[in-house]
């Protein structure tokens, strides 16, 4: 471990330098945070929108006016963009990691704070740029957030393939760019930062997932990143990267010679660990409330480590369970669906460490524990799912219909939101220094679990309908025209959920200047963070560096003057 | 709350089962020979899911209500797990996802690792924006040559695909925009596309196949019942991809055969 002292850096003056452009973990993890806040409610927006269209085609709605079925195409690659990278991959890790990991191994900063502040705000010029191709000639692109070239690469296949899609490609270019630069500093952080006894067998399960996350993103965004860059090559230099000789409206294209399947291969080889890196922070924060609230040990913690060690690592092995139907070679298709299974072996693993966590404990219903039950429930609903589509048999009646947006909604959608509900319910006290609202804690959460199981388990039998997805509306194809009664439920159960929302933001407006004050540990935790001050000082220990002696999640252990164990509380109780 | 978690958990558990066990909506009536081996192993890992689901999504409402926090509660169970119980977990769960996918294995290589029979019907199937065309290579067997240059999507049939008038071998093709197909024969299908990724989805036959450009993908189905079939596009591919749609007619042989001729007479 470096000297601590090394990177350390005084108290900043000045307004600016204190909260815009901050080198404290803690303030850029607030600014990811609202950033991904700013992030969801866009995203949502668009999806009422494109949910009242698929009902209402010719409504017209405000803001917005009419909506075409190229409008409808625009929301829908916005929203998944949007969606997937400035909210899943911001919030969880950018807002949360940052904020709790150096506090929970027990560092006064990241290891590169100059670096933290430059990803957060790359991140945010990404955030802006992707923001204005709504507002160029032609809007925003129609080519969904998968981006298949031909249609993502010319610009003459639709509108919104002009400067929008060009904005478009050069956002999420640009969020790599920051992830990259995050992922080094979580990687390092935790390798080197480490506090005296925190060894890597004591580290919450929180701090865990962030570290696997932060290797998948350095592995995963440098690929997309490469991608990106030939994509935009063949948009606007005449390369041929993705393209072979195509006619668009009966115009030869200059392309020659490029493979469609390429771009495939490399979206998915970062798109599929995508996944993970939007869940796997989850994870963590159910882990650590399941067990906090439970007051039991977390039930297996190596056989949580290893099995999120090896989601990590099949994770980029399986990406070609999402060509099936690509015309990539079937002969692959067997490799890729056996490896696709035995993801499924960790996922299993954690649901039954879980479950087992919370039997025979002392379960206390605090919002956040309400939302890591939550996000149980969807994982476990999300995952099952995942076994279908893995055969490539069953793919082919399923691929690209409504069975595989519910899939991914459920897992790594609302299941990972649930995951940073639950972050957030559990570590706005120490973030802000006061409580949230309980009762209307649980309200949202009832409405929000209901809704979402409204919302997304009937896709599931839209696709076995054979309802495509992608559709702006339903009235071309007779056996989807039958459908249209089961969308117009979700479109309901979509409109009230999203209006659960504000409740959420109410409370957590609300409860920054106006909730009772929070204690240090206002939850009975073991862990680092619930050690300091509420809100913690500058550097995050008040100069005092903590010295650990036990593992993340001893509650419940006998002979212990109380029901929990801090990890820097003194070696005189037995733990293990 | 602990009731209140077990009451919306199991609802939402059983709601959800109860609507896959009523199959009110359900994969269309199979109408082509994969169906049935498709459908079998439908049933089979849905069976086993839905038993899983059930397990766990009724086991943690019990969990959560049972072991919630009240003033008679035994302490907690101070314990850090149990690695038997995780191995037998761990094979378990490995062995009946593979197991899964092995079975399905035989489907998969049987109609994509060995070509068409002998004899079976060529049909090539293009995709643009917003349409399918058909081709059939008439009596020679053979499908004549295309070009790019000659492509008139606007004017549809035979230019729509660039056909070539100047190939002895183009001359008895037939082009349509509908498919016709006779039942219980193998079809050799030919898939193409020629301005973005389409994919040629048959729900019914339980057909999916991406059209990509730049590639020829040869497939093979075989319908299996008399009737008229609804193909969809699955593949985004702009902003008509909503209404890229076609038909495909399964009649008898001899049918066929009076629609494949009528349709060359109109050509001569």
């Amino acid at each position: 471990m470096v000297a601590q002292d090394a990177h350390a850096h005084s108290a900043p003056q000045g307004f600016i330098r204190k909260y815009i452009f901050s080198l404290d973990h803690k303030v850029i993890g607030i600014q990811y945070f609202f950033l991904a806040l700013t992030a969801v409610f866009v995203g949502m927006f668009l999806s009422v929108l494109m949910r009242i269209h698929m009902i209402w085609p010719a409504a017209s709605l405000p803001l917005v006016g009419e909506i075409k079925p190229e409008t409808y195409l625009s929301l829908l690659t916005m929203h998944g963009t949007i969606m997937v990278f400035f909210v899943l991959t911001t919030a969880p890790q950018g807002g949360f990691g940052n904020y709790i990991l150096p506090i929970q191994i027990g560092a006064p900063d990241m290891a590169f704070p100059v670096l933290n502040m430059l990803s957060f705000w790359t991140t945010f010029v990404g955030f802006v740029v992707i923001l204005a191709a709504f507002f160029v000639t032609g809007g925003a692109p129609l080519h969904g957030w998968t981006g298949y070239p031909p249609l993502s690469a010319l610009q003459s296949a639709g509108p919104g393939e002009g400067l929008g899609a060009d904005l478009w490609i050069t956002s999420i270019a640009v969020f790599c760019v920051a992830s990259l630069m995050g992922a080094l500093n979580f990687i390092t952080t935790t390798l080197d930062l480490r506090a005296k006894g925190m060894t890597l067998m004591r580290l919450p399960l929180t701090v865990w997932s962030w570290f696997i996350t932060a290797i998948l993103g350095l592995l995963a965004f440098g690929v997309l990143l490469s991608a990106g860059i030939l994509l935009l090559l063949d948009r606007n230099l005449g390369t041929s990267f993705y393209v072979p000789l195509v006619i668009v409206n009966g115009q030869v294209m200059g392309h020659k010679g490029g493979s469609p399947l390429l771009w495939q291969h490399l979206f998915w080889f970062f798109g599929h660990p995508e996944v993970y890196i939007a869940i796997l922070p989850g994870m963590g924060v159910a882990s650590q409330i399941l067990s906090t609230f439970s007051r039991k040990p977390i039930f297996g913690y190596k056989a949580m480590v290893y099995a999120m060690l090896s989601i990590g690592f099949f994770g980029f092995m399986v990406w070609g369970h999402h060509m099936f139907m690509s015309g990539m070679s079937p002969y692959s298709a067997f490799a890729f669906s056996i490896l696709t299974m035995c993801i499924g072996v960790p996922s299993a693993i954690k649901t039954f460490n879980w479950l087992g966590t919370m039997l025979k404990g002392r379960i206390r219903f605090h919002t956040p524990m309400l939302y890591a039950i939550g996000f149980v429930s969807l994982f476990v609903s999300g995952g099952l799912s995942g076994p279908f589509l893995a055969q490539p048999v069953l793919d082919i009646p399923l691929h690209d219909t409504y069975f595989v947006v519910g899939h991914f909604h459920l897992i790594m959608g609302v299941a990972a939101i649930f995951g940073i509900f639950a972050a957030t319910y559990y570590w706005f006290p120490k973030m802000f220094g006061r409580m949230m609202n309980e009762t209307w804690g649980r309200v949202h959460f009832f409405i929000t679990l209901a809704g979402t199981y409204a919302i997304f388990m009937p896709m599931h039998y839209l696709g076995m309908a054979g309802q495509t997805r992608r559709y702006s509306e339903f009235t071309q194809v007779a056996y989807q025209a039958k459908l249209v009664p089961l969308q117009t439920f979700m479109t309901y159960a979509a409109i009230i959920t999203i209006t659960a929302q504000f409740i959420f933001v109410i409370n957590l407006f609300w409860s920054m200047f106006k909730g009772p004050k929070a204690s240090d540990n206002p939850w009975e935790a073991t862990t680092l963070e619930w050690t300091t001050t509420t809100p913690p000082p500058h550097d995050n220990f008040g100069g005092v560096t903590p010295v650990v002696y036990h593992g993340p999640y001893e509650y419940g252990v006998p002979g212990a003057p109380r029901d929990f164990v801090m990890q820097t509380d003194p070696a005189t109780v037995s733990t293990h | 709350m602990g009731l209140a978690l077990l009451v919306v958990i199991w609802l939402i558990t059983l709601i959800s089962t109860y609507f896959f066990v009523a199959k009110t909506w359900w994969l269309p009536t199979g109408a082509a020979a994969a169906a049935g081996f498709i459908d079998g192993q439908f049933a089979l890992t849905y069976v086993i899911m839905g038993v899983v689901f059930l397990a766990a999504q009724l086991g943690l409402g019990y969990i959560a209500w049972r072991y919630r926090e009240q003033a008679s509660s035994p302490p907690s169970d101070y314990s850090h797990g149990n690695t038997k119980l995780e191995l037998v977990w761990t094979v378990l769960t490995a062995v009946l996802f593979i197991g899964l996918n092995l079975m399905g294995s035989r489907v998969w290589a049987s109609q994509r690792f060995e070509p068409a029979e002998a004899g079976a019907v060529q049909v090539e199937v293009t995709g643009m924006q917003f349409a399918w065309y058909f081709r059939y290579p008439g009596p020679d067997g053979k499908y004549g040559a295309t070009s790019p240059k000659l492509m008139d999507p606007s004017a549809g049939g035979e230019a729509a695909i660039g056909l070539s008038s100047s190939d002895p071998a183009a001359k008895d093709d037939v082009v349509t925009g509908t498919m016709y197909l006779p039942v219980n024969r193998e079809v050799d299908l030919s898939l193409r596309a020629v301005d973005v990724i389409h994919s040629f989805f048959v729900p019914s036959f339980r057909f999916k196949q991406d059209a990509v450009p730049g590639l020829n993908i040869h497939m093979h189905i075989k319908p299996t019942a008399i009737g008229d079939y609804e193909i969809a596009c699955a593949e985004l591919c702009g902003l008509g991809h909503y209404k890229m749609h076609g038909m495909v007619h399964v009649v008898s042989q001899e049918d066929f055969d009076k629609w494949l001729a009528a349709r060359e007479a109109e050509k001569q």
